[in-house]
């Protein structure tokens, strides 16, 4: 589904490679978890994937069902089904979240020739959705993010990825500044998504996110690459080793 | 101290095209407010006040002209069941306005009072104004004083069952118009004022606004959609205790705004707000200057004004709380804050604060910024085409501003002209 090809990228202002060619397959259906340590690439993936400006892609591809996502815009890959998971969901004072969340819907429907959703079919569905990953309704009618705490950004993240149900998600430490009892919620946000079509990407720092959402495989990134790839019990050796020995058994 | 000889020069030339109306009991008032006019001078390019804002065009003898402009959106409050009272070109339109009765209040043309020997409003008229002249002078409010021959007094009574709506139109190029209005506010009484159109191709107005002990005044004004429009607005209000006076301004178009509001505070526990939200481009000006006085105690005054900006337009913001050393308990806040959707805008701020309480809470701020790139990425990866992004964040934006408006179905009106201007510009 999705499919990454010696994909190199650097920043576009400064002379700074980030990826180093990278590659990567994600079948449908299949949970991809990318590990590693700090400053290795692994969020400049997930921005380059889904369109964020600032960095200029020097080789490789992407695509996402043989559809090229370098060439389009990001709103454009979000209607081709691509959906990223902010690690660091971002604050719109002035825009009600429930607003945003309509707009959003029924740009991708639009985009995709579809007819608007109806305020009162929305709102159902919206409640149904929020019911479930325990927003309540002020959470929905406040500006988007604006005052939530960690744990409620990343739940209105899940909430949009259910409501916008993307083929291919994407997400970014979705695991950092959450509590044990929030990170479960997020989590079964998550399993509640996997239907046996759709395809995740789940970038963590830590294996804890990852005996919540069991991987299918697991992608070591160090230095721009992916250095090793196993099963889940990659992940364990990570959290028993630290990264320095898969480090070192590569170089 | 006799005037610079540019500045007696020019205000002679503007005098001399202006013919004083006599007698009544407004007379008086007039030839005081000519003699303000001698003496400080019509305003000028190198005045503290007039530093941002050319007011050549405001002051020259005659109006330069600007075409009408016809576009198919019904006036901004035709849906709201108002008492509509209809200016053409700062003239009295007596078939197109409403028959001027209504329960809790009483309204006349200035005109017809003129003739009086008599009348509530020789109290106020060019009083308010006159006392607003201090310590910042403001000529061409004085002007209106003396020259205005149309207007409406109000007096509000009681809580009149509906708004009353002023229409001003602009038909003619080369109209040169001034409104001067009275509105008295009686002890306990409260009213709604709409105010719409571009009103003329110049446009002069001066509203005297006295609020009694527990009245309250709201006011909501748009100021058309005519771009070649010239306005220059002044706004004296002098409030009671436990008064509220809450203004609100919609600016989209127009090639030179200056809104003056002066504000005194006089009764304990009063409150005023006075906001504005304006969008241009090409060759808009908007000036908005704003002066609040606290002297009593335990007042609030919020300024709110909000400015969108492109395409070279430029926006300017004079504001200014004066605390007396009486005023204490005062909560004073101002904020100025313009977006620029490209690189080719200004923005002038200057806010002010004078302070001589010590025990008050004041703040000020003023920002001047791009869309935020985080923000419209953070829309477009869920889907929301770029441009529909930047909109929504520049309604977004302009958000505080319209939501100083108490009345949600009046915030929806004013928010919907608003986005029509952004599609319209896509």
């Amino acid at each position: 589904m999705l499919n990454i090809k010696n994909l190199h990228v650097k920043l576009e202002d400064e002379d700074k490679q980030i990826l180093k060619g990278v590659n990567l397959t994600v079948e449908a259906g299949k949970v991809h978890a990318i590990m590693g340590p700090n400053g290795s690439g692994k969020s400049t993936l997930s921005y380059v994937l889904s369109g964020k400006g600032g960095y200029e892609v020097t080789d490789g591809s992407a695509s996402l069902d043989g559809q090229d996502l370098l060439e389009l815009e990001a709103e454009e890959r979000a209607t081709a089904g691509l959906f990223l998971a902010f690690q660091y969901p971002v604050e719109i004072p002035g825009v009600g979240n429930m607003t945003f969340l309509r707009t959003a819907v029924n740009a991708q429907r639009k985009a995709r020739g579809e007819d608007p959703m109806s305020a009162a079919d929305f709102l159902k569905e919206v409640r149904k959705t929020a019911k479930s990953l325990k927003i309540d309704a002020e959470m929905l009618k406040r500006p988007v993010n604006v005052g939530f705490s960690g744990g409620e950004k990343k739940r209105n993240e899940i909430l949009q990825m259910a409501m916008l149900s993307p083929k291919m998600c994407i997400l970014d430490e979705t695991d950092s500044g959450l509590d044990v009892d929030a990170m479960k919620l997020v989590a079964e946000g998550v399993n509640a998504l996997r239907d046996g079509k759709r395809g995740f990407l789940v970038i963590t720092h830590y294996q804890r996110l990852l005996d919540h959402i069991k991987p299918d495989v697991v992608h070591i990134m160090a230095n721009g690459r992916i250095i090793k790839t196993g099963g889940p019990e990659l992940a364990l050796e990570v959290e028993n080793n630290g990264y320095a020995g898969i480090l070192a058994e590569v170089e | 101290m006799a005037l610079a000889n540019l500045k007696q020069t020019a205000t002679e030339a503007r005098l001399s095209e202006l013919t004083l109306p006599v007698g009544g009991c407004l007379a008086e008032a007039r030839r005081a407010a000519l003699s303000r006019v001698q003496t400080m001078g019509l305003p000028g390019r190198r005045d503290e006040y007039w530093k941002y804002t050319r007011p050549d065009t405001l002051t020259q003898a005659i109006a330069p002209t600007a075409a009408v402009f016809q576009h198919d959106e019904a006036p901004i409050f035709d849906e709201f069941d108002c008492l509509k009272i209809v200016f053409v070109d700062g003239v009295f339109d007596a078939e197109a306005s409403d028959d001027l009765q209504l329960e809790g209040v009483q309204i006349d043309r200035l005109s017809d009072i003129e003739s009086q020997d008599i009348h509530w409003s020789k109290d106020l008229y060019g009083v308010l104004e006159a006392r607003g002249q201090d310590p910042v002078p403001r000529p061409l409010a004085a002007l209106n004083t003396a020259f205005a021959k149309d207007g409406v007094v109000i007096r509000v009574t009681g809580k009149p069952s509906k708004p009353i709506n002023l229409i001003y139109n602009h038909q003619s190029e080369s109209s040169d118009a001034m409104l001067h209005h009275v509105i008295r506010i009686d002890a306990g009484a409260e009213v709604t004022v709409l105010e719409n159109g571009p009103a003329a191709a110049r446009f002069n107005k001066c509203s005297e606004i006295d609020i009694a002990d527990g009245g309250a005044l709201h006011m909501i004004c748009a100021q058309g959609r005519d771009h070649e429009r010239r306005a220059a607005t002044h706004l004296f209000a002098r409030l009671g205790e436990k008064s509220v006076f809450k203004c609100f301004t919609l600016t989209v178009n127009g090639v030179l705004t200056r809104n003056e509001a002066v504000v005194e505070l006089l009764g304990d526990d009063a409150v005023v707000h006075i906001a504005g939200a304006c969008v241009g481009d090409g060759d808009f000006h908007h000036d908005d200057t704003v002066f609040i006085t606290h002297v009593a105690e335990n007042c609030e005054s919020r300024q709110v004004f909000k400015k969108v900006l492109r395409n070279g337009a430029t926006g300017v913001f004079q504001g200014k709380i004066l605390v007396k050393s009486t005023a204490q308990k005062t909560d004073g806040y101002q904020i100025s804050q313009a977006l620029m959707l490209d690189d080719d805008s200004q923005f002038l701020a200057k806010p002010e604060l004078e302070i001589y309480a010590d025990d008050v809470a004041c703040s000020h701020g003023t920002t001047s910024g791009a869309i935020d790139e985080e923000a419209l990425f953070y829309l477009q990866s869920r889907g929301v085409p770029r441009r529909d992004a930047t909109n929504l964040l520049t309604l977004a934006f302009l958000a505080e501003a319209v939501s100083e408006i108490g009345n949600q179905d009046i915030v929806d009106t004013i928010v919907c002209r608003l986005e029509n201007w952004l599609i319209r510009r896509l």
